[in-house]
């Protein structure tokens, strides 16, 4: 089960935060700056994932942003890390060439997207054209 | 005038422009003022925005709990914008302690209901994240019933809220229990997948659904085969495999199915076999797939040659390029490694090249593999492996090295071939403690429990090193200083009197007759480093630091202090000796090791040492060395006495000794006076 999925810069910035079991809210800042902190120090050698606490921390990191997933240990770590890679390939697509900038102006497009991939901590879509359908749907209407 | 509000680019463009933290904070605290005006006689229409707004500071964690009611109206409003921004805040905001939440419930009711897909995918969406168990309760029929609804697209969402749903209220299992048959005939891929996430949850919660769903494995094993040989279907794709989420997915049910169940893995047999072998490993979606693979038929009943398979599968791995893979591997393999040790000991050469992982999470597992694996006919070549890891490994993994050798070698009655080895271990222990001292304290609980092995000469030296430990800290790096070469040589004897002089010297030994070979051993090893004086080792900072190292030993808490040796008796030649030694670690234990030499003309034959201790003790004696003390000083007899003593009783011991000497048959009963405090407190 996915407990929690983040995109952060490098610089500490929290760009997006979905909590699938609850956090407080004090302690999400201090959890997302110890991911962070995790994630910095690994070098280009270290494994991409990273046992932190209770849970395993699989990360990703795309230019200046750094995608973690925290998982409990049932969950198979690769095809996690593959399921970042797709989340960014999605985003690419409906951003056209994605870059922070865009989640960040359009974080709630991002959280649709998000939602429409994982419920519950649970991945439910993983088909690019099936997960974008409802949204190109709501920006046509909108226009 | 009311100024305008920014709007949400503007607003994170003002966030951004700032240049501190305090900067921040003042936008931040402006805009939210702005925000609560609007909310309280703001335009409806704008509300979302509003909201928006204030979710996008509740993200970098300032207070946003007055948005909380905004939520709530938001929802209940009939446009789409307003709905989704709506139940977004809900989720981000709301939490079961609030009562807030409660309130939504009926809005959900209304929105599931009401046939508009993308207002049921919403409200669905919330419920599965902020869903209490009373919530849960309330609309669990509402969810049952969308279920088995035509469109694929509330029917994927509705099947992972049926996933909450369980978790929150297990009792309602028996509702979502009857449909999941009917999901699994699902072509749509989010609609299988969900069902397979529900069937597992189902299964792990409840031994009577597991039952149930055995009836399913033929099912599953005919979509899995469906996926893996339709080869390319462009429409789940990843990197050529046919949604690997849902095979991983799948996998996993099965293993929870198969296990412990002989006809279901009958079952899963040919399936995983044609996975396991046909699944394109050049790329991760196909690796992550393989793995999946490997986990299940190592769980289940698979057969041998099924499960060899998966070990070597796990081999290869460690030899892949990329360092997850073999992070995964190494953990899988120490899974499997009590099971199926012989298939695994095939990949040991690989598993002790991955000692030399730059990436210390790799490098501890590969050692905790590494120490798994040694068994009587690789202990030689795997010690010296580990041995030569010890030099080079990182500080923190150096305990476990060393202890992890020594125990390791122990269970292998490694020592009996190779006397000399335990000095070797005992050394490169040492020396690793001399760069180290914290890991001091169980180095030396792991030579204390050489002192009670039965060979003698492992027990001598247990005793010496411990009593080195302990005594002679201040001068370990004097002792291990590079000696002057002398010549090799020596006898047996020279042993006795080795140990004796190494308790007595003061600074650096110079030896002052031909060196027992041992002692040159010890001091072989250090080619290259001598304690103090040479430039330190790559990990440890400080290089004169030596002595400071020594003297700067961390206080282990049950530090025993040195107990002095104590003469016992002594008749015509025989004398005996007792050494003491209190394990840090067992207080109630001490150890006791009697030696009786002979310095007098004729050997003592049929020697036997009987103890006795008052009642609150537990006294083991072990099989002494030999009943033969030989004259002139000659190999002494030794013997370990191991005393419990729980309730720190004062310590009397008696002993008896019987013995033939000089052509008469002699006993002796003494106790034992003044014995030290050291021994019982």
């Amino acid at each position: 089960m996915i407990k929690f999925f983040l995109m952060v810069n490098k610089q500490g910035q929290t760009r997006l935060s979905k909590y699938y079991e609850h956090v407080e809210i004090n302690k999400r800042t201090l959890l997302e700056t110890e991911v962070i902190k995790s994630c910095l120090s690994r070098s280009n050698e270290q494994c991409s994932f990273i046992e932190f606490k209770d849970f395993k921390l699989i990360y990703r990191q795309y230019a200046a942003l750094f995608i973690v997933v925290g998982v409990n240990d049932t969950e198979n770590e690769m095809a996690i890390y593959e399921f970042i890679h797709n989340f960014v390939e999605v985003l690419d697509e409906y951003f056209s060439r994605v870059s922070e900038l865009d989640i960040m102006f359009n974080l709630d497009k991002v959280h649709i997207i998000l939602d429409e991939m994982v419920l519950n901590g649970c991945i439910v879509e993983t088909n690019r054209a099936r997960i974008l359908a409802p949204l190109l749907i709501l920006d046509k209407m909108s226009e | 005038m009311v100024v305008p509000s920014l709007k949400l680019q503007d607003l994170i463009e003002e966030i951004r422009g700032a240049k501190t933290q305090a900067q921040e904070r003042e936008v931040i605290q402006k805009e939210c003022a702005h925000i609560r005006a609007s909310f309280r006689d703001g335009d409806p229409l704008h509300r979302h925005r509003q909201l928006a707004k204030l979710l996008y500071v509740h993200m970098l964690g300032y207070p946003a709990h007055f948005g909380q009611m905004e939520c709530l109206k938001l929802i209940t409003s009939p446009r789409f914008t307003d709905k989704r921004v709506g139940y977004l805040g809900a989720m981000l905001l709301l939490d079961e302690r609030q009562d807030a939440h409660l309130l939504i419930t009926n809005s959900i009711k209304n929105d599931l209901s009401q046939g508009i897909q993308a207002v049921q995918g919403l409200a669905l969406c919330t419920l599965s994240t902020v869903g209490s168990a009373e919530m849960c309760r309330d609309l669990a029929t509402e969810v049952e019933k969308l279920l088995l609804q035509p469109g694929p697209y509330v029917r994927k969402k509705a099947v992972l809220t049926a996933v909450h749903i369980i978790r929150k209220v297990p009792e309602l299992s028996n509702i979502f229990l009857p449909p999941c048959a009917q999901l699994l005939h699902e072509r749509h891929h989010g609609v299988l997948l969900g069902t397979i996430t529900l069937i597992t949850e189902l299964c792990e919660r409840s031994p009577a659904a597991l039952k149930h769903f055995r009836k399913v494995v033929p099912q599953l094993v005919q979509i899995l085969w469906t996926l893996v040989t339709t080869g390319y279907s462009t429409e789940h794709s990843i990197s050529g495999v046919s949604d690997p989420f849902l095979q991983v997915q799948i996998l996993r049910l099965l293993r929870i199915l198969g296990r412990n169940h002989e006809e279901s893995s009958e079952t899963m047999n040919d399936l995983l076999a044609q996975v396991a072998t046909n699944t394109d490993t050049s790329r991760n979606a196909g690796n992550a797939v393989l793995f999946e693979t490997v986990l299940t038929i190592m769980d289940i009943r698979s057969v041998a040659g099924l499960r060899v398979l998966a070990v070597n599968i796990l081999g290869r791995f460690l030899l892949n390029s990329d360092k997850n893979i073999r992070y995964v591997a190494l953990t899988s393999l120490l899974r499997v490694v009590q099971s199926d040790h012989s298939a695994v000991q095939r990949h040991r050469p690989t598993v002790v090249e991955c000692l030399r992982e730059p990436d210390a999470s790799l490098s501890r597992r590969a050692l905790e593999l590494s120490l798994a694996l040694v068994n009587s006919s690789n202990v030689r070549a795997m010690t010296q492996e580990l041995q030569s890891f010890l030099e080079s490994c990182p500080p923190d993994l150096r305990a476990d090295c060393a202890s992890g050798i020594l125990l390791a070698a122990e269970s292998n009655h490694w020592y009996k071939w190779q006397p000399g080895a335990l000095e070797n271990m005992g050394t490169s222990c040492w020396r690793g403690a001399v760069r180290k001292p914290s890991p001091f304290s169980r180095i030396r609980q792991v030579v204390s429990v050489y002192g009670s092995c039965l060979d003698v000469e492992l027990q001598q030296r247990a005793v010496e090193y411990n009593a080195l430990f302990q005594k002679y800290d201040h001068m370990r790096a004097a002792i291990l200083e590079k000696m002057p070469l002398v010549e090799r040589g020596g006898t047996q004897d020279e042993e006795a009197k080795e140990s004796k002089e190494a308790q007595h010297s003061e600074a650096a030994l110079v030896p002052t007759e031909p060196q027992a070979s041992k002692l040159l051993d010890l001091l072989d090893l250090l080619d290259g480093t001598s304690g103090a004086a040479q430039p330190p080792p790559p990990l440890e900072p400080s290089s004169e630091g030596t002595s400071v190292h020594l003297l700067d030993l961390p206080c282990v808490s049950s530090a025993p202090a040195s107990i002095p040796n104590l003469k016992v008796f002594e008749r015509e030649g025989l004398q005996l000796n007792l050494s003491f030694v209190r394990p840090p670690g067992t207080p109630a234990l001490l150890l006791i090791m009697v030696t009786a030499i002979n310095t007098s003309e004729a050997d003592v034959t049929h020697f036997v040492c009987q103890a006795a201790v008052p009642k609150s003790f537990q006294l083991q004696l072990q099989a002494p060395s030999g009943d033969t003390v030989p004259a002139q000083g000659g190999l002494p007899v030794t013997q370990l006495l191991r005393i419990l003593n729980p309730k720190k009783a004062p310590l009397r011991l008696k002993l008896r000794l019987t013995y033939n000497h000089f052509g008469q048959s002699v006993q002796e009963i003494f106790e034992v006076n003044n014995l030290p405090v050291e021994t019982w407190q």
